[in-house]
Formats: C-alpha cells, structure tokens, sequence
C-alpha cells in the first residue's frame, strides 16, 4: 500500500516568499506542478517579481498578502484566497522568519517575543488551518523551514535558536498526529545561505562548514521540492539539514 | 448558513463522517464507542471539523475527550446548536 499522488490542481503557499530561500522555493514548486501561493507581508514588489519568475516559465502563482505573526485570522485569509483561486492548499511551507539578535543578557522581551511568534507560532497557527483540507484530502506537505541554530549554538540568536529548535520539535510531534491520513510534516534545516539574511556576515563563518561555501537559496528549494514530492510519502518527522556538512 | 439542526439530521451527518474513517456502516449504532468502532482522536478532531462546518458548533478538545459513543456526539451537537 504506497501513498497516493497529489491530487489535481493542489496549491502550496509558502509564506515569506517574496526573496530569498522563500523565493526560490515558490519558483521550485511551481516548477514541479504545483499552483503557488507567494506570501509576503509587505514586500509587494518582491512578491510580484516572484510570481512573474513563475507564470514566464509557465506556472501558475498569486501573491497573497498578510502578516503571519498577527493572530487575526491571517492563516485563514491566505488559505481561503488560494482555495478561491486555485483549489485546495495541500503544501504549506513554513517561511517566513526574522531575526532580533542581541546577547541573552541584553535581550529584550519584545525581541524575544517578536521572533518567537514570527518564526515559531505562526508556523503553528499557519500548520493548524492547513491541515483541515490535507486531511479531507487524505494527503497533505507541511514543510517547516527552520535552521542549523537551533540544534547548534549562534551567540547572540538565542531567541531565533529557540523558534527553530521550537520548529522541529512542532515538526516531530505533528508529523505523528497525521501521517496515517496521508499527510507529512518535515524540516529543512539550512546552514549559511546567500541571502538578505546573511550578507553581512564574515567570511570566516566558512571555518565551520566542511565545504567552505555558502549554500544557495536553490540548494534549499531543491530539497523543500523533494519533501513535497510523491517520492517523499515515506519521510515525514524528520529533518534534512541544508548546511555543507555545518552540522555533520 | 447552518443546516437544520435535528437529531436525525446530525445522527445521518456523523454516520456519514464516521463511515469515511473506516467503520462499517452497519456498526455504526447510536450506543456504539468510539473505541469498539476504531475511531482514534484524528478521526473525532477531523468529525470536529466536519460539525463546524456543517452546522457551525465549535466542538474543543475538551468536548471531544468527554463524548465516548456515537449518540454522546450527535447530543451534544445538538444541544450545543439549540
């Protein structure tokens, strides 16, 4: 008995898809088949160039708008515009993060709780509305993108390390609750990518990954794609480090 | 807008619901467990949903953890929509 296929005009959303790993991301999925929802909370710009990178290489793609980390009714607003658009949303991949880094001594509640709710409950309240039309459809792709800190140490993130570590951990606990309807729920964990996020940091950051270059963006996509795939019906609680050998 | 809410007409909605997750459409009696007919906390959650949708009662987990027969569910539902 092997896992049924992805069903006719499934739509994946990926939040925070407007640059970045996010970007490469919605344009990898779109590439496989998918129709894809490109959230953004206020990059606009960012988001429609990413549409537009899917829709000229013939996919199908709408920048939705909202800002996961408000508890009003955004999950259910991203989900539902994508339904009315395309069908129904049977991928969701966790994206969206920032970051507030300052010492733990130093940290301030707000900092704290900015990313945690950001990077954390809002992959929670995003995960508890997506399930509702995966487990109708009997199959379903969460795919949570968290990262190397979290399970390893970074000065200075204790806050981001704290959501991420929180993400798999979510991943591992929800992944239980619903794989026997057909529905998985992974991690990718990236390393040092080349992004927004990362170009203000120094070389000497190579020092600790084996293969002394920084990931690219398509690098995680590609694995985001596997996990989405109907090769990926098996593996699910589990979490596929992105990182150069970082974490090896 | 939610459905009329009599009993016979939430008994039919969970009977149907339950019959997707696996039971016998036969089984499926008003003094019937949950337990006896297999029916884990995924399917009541997802029942949950179903409910929700149909007739606008929010059923929490707390609710769920309490009704223990497919009778307990369709009272319940239908004292809640009252």
């Amino acid at each position: 008995m092997s896992q049924k296929p992805r069903p006719e005009n499934a739509t994946a959303l990926v939040t925070g898809a407007s640059k970045g790993i996010g970007a490469a991301v919605a344009i990898a999925l779109a590439a496989d088949g998918w129709n894809v929802g490109v959230g953004y909370r206020s990059d606009k710009e960012g988001a429609e160039k990413t549409v537009k990178a899917i829709t000229d290489a013939g996919g199908h793609a709408l920048a939705v708008a909202g800002d996961v980390s408000d508890a009003n009714g955004v999950a259910d607003d991203l989900i539902t515009k994508l339904e009315e658009e395309f069908g129904p949303v049977l991928a969701l991949v966790n994206n969206a993060g920032i970051t507030a880094d300052s010492l733990a001594i130093q940290m301030d509640d707000d900092e704290w709780d900015r990313v945690i709710n950001t990077n954390l409950t809002a992959a929670f309240r995003m995960t508890r509305r997506a399930m509702r039309p995966m487990l109708k459809a009997r199959f379903g792709r969460i795919i949570n993108v968290a990262s190397v800190v979290g399970p390893r140490a970074n000065a200075g993130q204790a806050n981001y390390a704290a959501a991420k570590a929180g993400l798999i951990g979510m991943t591992k606990t929800v992944a239980a609750e619903v794989a026997k309807r057909g529905v998985t729920v992974n991690a990718v964990a990236p390393g040092f990518i080349a992004t927004e996020m990362t170009e203000d940091l120094p070389d000497t950051i190579l020092d600790v990954v084996p293969a002394k270059r920084v990931g690219t963006p398509e690098e995680v996509a590609a694995a985001v794609r596997f996990l989405a795939s109907d090769d990926a019906g098996y593996v699910t609680g589990s979490t596929l480090f992105v990182d150069g050998g970082m974490s090896a | 807008m939610p459905e009329t809410v009599t009993p016979e007409a939430v008994e039919t909605t969970v009977r149907e619901a339950l019959v997707q997750f696996g039971p016998e459409a036969d089984d499926i009696k008003l003094d019937a467990t949950f337990e006896e007919l297999d029916v884990d906390s995924l399917d009541l959650a997802e029942l949950s949903q179903i409910i929700e949708d149909e007739y606008g009662v929010k059923l929490k987990g707390e609710d769920v953890g309490k009704i223990k027969t497919v009778g307990d569910a369709v009272d319940l539902v239908v004292q809640r929509a009252g």
